[in-house]
């Protein structure tokens, strides 16, 4: 799995954060998001796609990966 | 619209609290573009679907309408955006645009998740502290009163680094600018003036002698990278989190609380399982029927949406609740599922505009959540669901009371 995220679109929200620290966190400048782990470890699959899904900006996606 | 069709006054009357509207079903699957009545008498298309919903919140070219007064405006956003809305208001927000986003950047800082996870036991103990008085006084109350209403000022006082003997203060301000039923206009300017006096003399302080709260950081990191945040900047900041972070969050802490226990069902899985505090949360802002008015955008160029075109100049009504029990967004949508995951709904809007305070609410939401679990494992409503009473304020959505005992 790898995660890119879209800076511009992001309303620093913080849902991914709170869903998922271990791969998300946010600019304490601005409250933008980070992706700490662009390819996240399988345990950490399930959270990142929620945090995907439920992002109100929809500013993150995943790519699933072989 | 056909020219038979019904126009439907709006807000839509509630048959008990906690349950929807009976038209919001019919509107969804037949009317999803459906004409309305608002109370300043003009007329408005109301959202009832998900995907339109969101589709519109997400639209960056439309904002709410002029607060000032301008076209489409309805009684409800004067009512809850009193303060906002004066002339003697040191807050005003840049809705369009790059301004927008570079005020959103600046001010979002003070609300990422991490900051508001480091606030976590000061919520805690604010919570413990307003139990502890609400069960000295015996084994039945209003938990509204007692808990939901204060908790958020507190915690917003925490931040500011406002000390404990004042918060009675910011609690008389804060209903001060959203009530507009009990105080006068004059009593409003007064408390605005007041509410400006006091912070200008906290911020001053706060400069000379920065402490360890949320507000001394942040005039100390943005000084040292040479944006330095302006006193009327600091200002407004504090009356937007009093403005749009205390009445709403009170409210849902009501409502959450009686969802859980209308069914005691979901309050013993909770008690058995208190890991799904994070997804409860989440399951009762989707779930909750009382989200208030819904969110309004005015339409600046004709738009599609529900297959239906739309006219430059319309007022649109959102309806984040009514697409929130929407059956093709949400699997049984009508059941109240606390391990319900993902669970993208609308309370908090979506797009560029959505709730700048929402990690606050959610920490908030949860860490209440676990203290009461903790500390009032017995905890039971007093009065049957059904006799639970909506405020009928116009904005903001809520209960009157929300009577418990334990």
């Amino acid at each position: 799995m790898k995660i890119t995220v879209d800076e511009e679109k992001c309303c620093g929200a913080g849902q991914c954060v709170l869903i998922a620290p271990e791969v998300f966190d946010q600019r304490d400048e601005d409250g933008i998001v980070i992706v700490l782990e662009p390819e996240p470890p399988q345990d950490q699959h399930a959270l990142t796609r929620e945090a995907a899904v439920v992002c109100p900006a929809a500013a993150i996606q995943v790519h699933d990966t072989p | 619209m056909s020219p038979n069709e019904q126009i439907l006054p709006y807000p839509l009357a509630y048959e008990t609290a906690l349950e929807p509207p009976t038209e919001w079903a019919e509107l969804r699957s037949k009317c999803p573009v459906a004409t309305v009545t608002v109370p300043d008498g003009s007329q408005a298309k109301l959202l009832t679907r998900y995907d339109d919903v969101k589709e519109m919140l997400a639209d960056p070219r439309f904002t709410r309408p002029d607060l000032m007064g301008g076209s489409g405006d309805s009684q409800g956003a004067s009512a809850t955006s009193a303060a906002a809305n004066t002339s003697a208001s040191p807050f005003s927000v840049p809705k369009h645009g790059e301004d927008h986003l570079r005020w959103r950047r600046m001010v979002g800082k003070w609300f990422t998740a991490k900051r508001m996870a480091a606030l976590r036991p000061q919520m805690a103990a604010i919570a413990d502290q307003l139990l502890d008085e609400m069960t000295g006084r015996g084994s039945s109350g209003d938990l509204k009163a007692h808990l939901a209403f204060p908790l958020p000022v507190y915690v917003i006082c925490d931040m500011l680094g406002v000390p404990a003997e004042d918060r009675n203060l910011f609690s008389y301000w804060s209903d001060n600018f959203l009530n507009l039923t009990r105080y006068s206009a004059q009593e409003r300017q007064a408390a605005v003036g007041e509410f400006a006096a006091y912070m200008s003399g906290h911020i001053a302080a706060k400069r000379a002698e920065p402490a360890d709260d949320l507000l001394s950081a942040l005039i100390e990191e943005s000084s040292g990278e040479g944006e330095a945040l302006t006193d009327a900047e600091l200002l407004g900041t504090g009356m937007g989190l009093l403005v749009a972070g205390h009445e709403t969050t009170a409210n849902m802490i009501g409502k959450m609380v009686a969802m859980l226990l209308a069914d005691r069902t979901r309050w013993e899985r909770l008690l058995e399982n208190p890991s799904l505090v994070r997804s409860t949360v989440e399951e009762a802002l989707r779930f909750d029927v009382n989200g208030g008015f819904g969110l309004r955008r005015h339409l600046t160029e004709d738009v599609e949406i529900g297959g239906e075109v739309l006219p430059q100049g319309t007022t649109v009504v959102c309806a984040m609740a009514a697409g929130n029990r929407d059956e093709t967004a949400f699997e049984n949508a009508a059941e109240m599922d606390l391990a319900r995951t993902p669970n993208p709904h609308l309370a908090f809007g979506a797009g560029p505009h959505s709730c700048l305070g929402q990690a606050l609410a959610r920490t908030e939401l949860q860490v209440t959540l676990e203290v009461l679990l903790r500390r009032l494992p017995s905890l039971e409503l007093d009065i049957p669901a059904a006799d639970l009473e909506r405020l009928e304020g116009l904005l903001v959505g809520g209960l009157r009371e929300v009577p418990v005992r334990w």
